[in-house]
């Protein structure tokens, strides 16, 4: 009872701070000089008709990289914390009822499209909104389609490992390039802006974008496996 | 109107403290920790907003000369992104505990787990 009243006390107390908050909240009536800046900038700097995506590849590309590292991180720890609950190979999924013909034959459908989806925004990335974080998630969203489809499907580790350090290396690769052949550490720079809104410009923003794309897709799917190779799946 | 999508954010995160906080399952209080987090990325975008402005998009509608003067606020809306791929591994990661802790109780119940208890 005392439990309920304290809780019930401190949500209150922090819903009157958050109602002075928003009681008080005038929105901006022009943009701050940051984003002032890279309203003005985003054109001749960058090459990015998306502005998100050019703060979030270029002029913020250092913080992206530790995000990305981030997630390896988190990916990595979840592999370790399950590794000891693991099924044993060949008996995985055994003990589970088909999903079906209907779900098996249309995941078998969709997965196609589901990649093909995510290639698309990946590459549209700095045209429309979207992006490598936004593709790599409709990718593993396509993995995650077919792990549910055939629960005792399995998907190469090896495959995935590969591709999220192959795309990591190269990440930090063209970010050590910016630093040599252009203004600094992942500017975009390194390869010619090209004509501003076409699907080839932006100098390095595409190449990043894909790289981001695989790395996330293959971090969302290497977690997605391992929560579903536990010995009770 | 940014009010409405601000209180929004707020009674979202307060939902979920409150959730986090009342509920004994270790599944639910991981879901009240999700809407948390949403309320909290709903909050960041709604701080960006401007009224009568458009998305942080140059094309024809908004050519570089007045983008200025006619896009949101971009760099909330590069934050939330970021926010919320990493909430996404936050919760992959409480997840990934909480079977551990099943396994070693075969039980999702908090009160079941007593060390840290004080």
């Amino acid at each position: 009872m005392i439990r309920k009243v304290v809780i019930g006390l401190m949500v209150a107390l922090l819903g009157v701070a958050f109602w002075t908050l928003t009681s008080g909240y005038v929105p901006d009536a022009e943009l701050n000089r940051t984003a002032a800046y890279y309203a003005a900038n985003a054109e001749s700097e960058v090459g990015a008709p998306n502005i998100v995506t050019g703060i979030i590849v270029t002029w913020r590309g250092l913080d992206t990289l530790g995000e990305v590292t981030v997630l390896f991180l988190t990916s990595a720890i979840i592999a370790l914390v399950l590794s000891q609950s693991k099924t044993p190979k060949g008996a995985s999924g055994a003990g589970l009822l088909p999903s079906g013909e209907l779900l098996v034959t249309g995941a078998r459908m969709l997965a196609p499209l589901i990649a093909l989806f995510g290639a698309y925004v990946i590459m549209n990335g700095h045209l429309t909104p979207g992006g490598g974080f936004q593709g790599g998630a409709i990718l593993a969203s396509g993995v995650l389609l077919s792990l549910l489809a055939e629960p005792s499907r399995r998907f190469g580790h090896t495959v995935i490992a590969r591709i999220e350090s192959f795309s990591g290396t190269f990440y930090v690769l063209v970010g050590l390039a910016g630093m040599a052949y252009a203004g600094g550490f992942l500017d975009n720079g390194i390869l010619p802006l090209g004509r501003f809104g076409t699907m080839l410009s932006a100098g390095a923003i595409p190449l990043i974008s894909i790289l981001i794309g695989l790395k996330v897709g293959a971090e969302f799917s290497s977690i997605l496996e391992s929560l579903h190779e536990t010995e009770d799946a | 109107m940014a009010q409405i999508a601000l209180a929004t954010g707020f009674v979202l995160i307060l939902a979920g403290l409150y959730g986090a906080l009342t509920n004994r399952d270790i599944l639910r209080m991981i879901v009240a920790f999700t809407i948390a987090d949403t309320g909290v990325n709903v909050v960041l975008v709604a701080v960006g907003y401007m009224p009568g402005r458009t998305a942080p998009i140059l094309d024809a509608a908004v050519p570089v000369a007045v983008a200025s003067q006619r896009i949101i606020d971009p760099v909330p809306q590069a934050l939330v992104l970021t926010a919320i791929v990493i909430g996404l591994g936050i919760t992959a990661l409480m997840l990934a505990y909480a079977y551990r802790l099943f396994r070693l109780r075969h039980s999702l119940d908090i009160s079941n787990f007593t060390e840290l208890k004080w």
